[in-house]
């Protein structure tokens, strides 16, 4: 119950300081709503009905991605500044469970965002969402958006060792969007590069909410996504230890 | 020669010293990283819609991307001296303002270019994309005053980053609003009617159809006109941003809040 109660707590602290913050709360949903824009109106100029779907809900999805990359990689970095970093690796508390929480909060914006794209693109390109399979289709948002905070926490504690960290997640932005199929066909890139795309969790929520929206089953592509999601929290729990370990060790958690 | 000193050399020092983005650390993710994946986002984008060829996206979001260092590094070279607490000792100088500020918008443009041209080298060859070598000296040249439009830009920015002070948040918002409304990814006749005249006011729109001109074997006599009102937009910029230079540095003094970070 303590558990959970530090989980929530830190959780709910967390996700209020980044509504609050110009960068992580508005920026956040302004930078893949515009991105968005931007494909959706590389998509208009044809106006094929089914592409613009096929966009629409990809693009939708662009928000939680970016929710994760440039913030969970200045995650440490900021508690680093706030000089609040020695203590919360101290305090009893696994590393784990309080960097978790915060990567869920930044998660929730993503969600955000989604509804902001959704409501935007109707109304800008008069583009309503059409979806056969409505549960499906928010399990699959929902999926995507726990599997891709994972991401960011797997994210936060590789770069921990990184002064300028939010350069690394900033440069993962696009890659992300084109790699994990967001507004392109994956069918589209190079056979080399899709071996990549199939290792990211987002492809396969992405793929989940596209499946739900034309009625399709999506229960293949949520079970890849939740095993996929479930190694990046397995590979960052294992990670974080051995880097916050060797950060101690070493008297480098400061950077400084 | 005290002003050709402060704008050659106190410019490049200012720029060395203040835009941490050179540090190869940063410099390689977001200036060099940054287009091309950028470049290949849209290019994929486009291929995907069946809208356009490589070519059209690739000098589109180079040359957008030019503005990040002319927005952000203009930004830091003015606004962080407030950050530096050297911008009172800056302010106090007898110096003349615009060798002053302008000195910093020759390093930046400079950067603006170099990332733009690299964004188009690169994109080239990554997508195979026919682009004429005889063209590139036209290319490197409209691509320069694209350069200097967006330093503009970022000169105004600078200026606000005086009293504002998050210029991260800003320089984004301003990113974003050039990506869109600039013709980067889309013609302006294909945009909705309503967003081109807005694009023709930004920086950034005559060059990207310069250079697309350029690149397609249009010679200095049809592309001159754009390159022309690209040059008068920047100065335009240019003006705007040492008079707000000028009017928030006067304001800073009035109420005190020169320091306020």
């Amino acid at each position: 119950m303590s558990r959970l109660r530090q989980l929530w707590v830190c959780y709910r602290l967390q996700l209020k300081v980044m509504m609050f913050s110009p960068f992580e709360g508005f920026l956040q949903v302004f930078f893949p709503l515009m991105f968005a824009t931007a494909a959706l109106l590389v998509y208009r100029v044809n106006n094929d009905p089914e592409a613009m779907l096929y966009a629409g809900i990809g693009a939708a999805a662009m928000g939680i991605w970016t929710s994760q990359t440039t913030t969970a990689a200045t995650l440490v970095q900021r508690e680093r500044w706030a000089g609040t970093l020695e203590l919360v690796v101290a305090a009893p508390t696994p590393f784990a469970f309080v960097v978790l929480p915060i990567t869920f909060g930044m998660a929730t914006l993503g969600l955000y965002s989604v509804v902001a794209v959704v409501l935007w693109d109707w109304w800008l390109f008069d583009l309503p969402l059409q979806v056969e399979n409505w549960p499906g289709f928010v399990l699959s948002i929902l999926m995507a958006t726990f599997t891709i905070a994972l991401f960011g926490f797997l994210l936060s504690v590789t770069v921990v060792r990184y002064r300028t960290a939010w350069a690394i997640g900033s440069a993962l932005e696009y890659p992300g969007w084109l790699l994990c199929g967001f507004v392109v066909p994956l069918a589209l890139l190079p056979g080399w590069v899709q071996p990549l795309s199939w290792a990211r969790a987002p492809t396969w929520g992405v793929q989940a909410m596209r499946a739900s929206a034309a009625g399709e089953s999506p229960w293949f592509d949520l079970a890849m996504c939740a095993a996929v999601g479930l190694a990046y929290a397995l590979l960052a729990a294992w990670l974080g230890n051995r880097l916050i370990d060797s950060a101690r060790r070493h008297a480098t958690l400061s950077l400084t | 020669m005290t002003s050709l000193r402060i704008f050659f050399i106190g410019g490049l020092m200012s720029f060395r010293a203040l835009f941490n983005w050179m540090n190869p650390w940063i410099f390689v993710p977001t200036i060099l990283l940054g287009p091309i994946t950028q470049i290949l986002l849209f290019a994929y984008v486009g291929r995907a819609a069946g809208v356009g060829d490589d070519e059209f996206f690739i000098i589109g979001n180079a040359l957008n991307y030019a503005a990040i260092p002319g927005m952000f590094a203009m930004t830091f070279t003015i606004g962080g001296e407030r950050f530096a607490q050297t911008l009172g000792l800056v302010l106090v100088s007898p110096a003349r303002r615009i060798p002053l500020f302008m000195g910093r918008a020759l390093p930046v443009i400079l950067t603006g270019w170099g990332t733009a041209m690299f964004g188009i080298v690169s994109g080239v060859w990554a997508l195979d994309a026919d682009i004429p070598w005889g063209s590139f000296p036209l290319v490197g040249l409209v691509v320069a005053v694209g350069a200097f439009a967006t330093a503009g830009i970022g000169l105004v920015m600078g200026a606000i980053n005086l009293v504002w002070r998050d210029g991260a948040t800003l320089g984004n918002v301003v990113f974003l609003v050039l990506l869109v409304f600039t013709g980067t990814n889309v013609a302006l006749e294909d945009l909705p009617g309503w967003m081109a005249p807005i694009g023709r006011c930004l920086p950034l729109t005559h060059a990207i159809e310069a250079t697309r001109m350029v690149a397609d074997g249009a010679a200095w006599g049809q592309v001159s006109g754009l390159v022309g009102t690209e040059m008068l937009i920047g100065a335009v910029y240019v003006v705007l941003g040492l008079a707000a230079l000028r009017w928030l540095e006067q304001m800073s003094r009035t109420h005190a809040t020169l320091d306020r970070v």
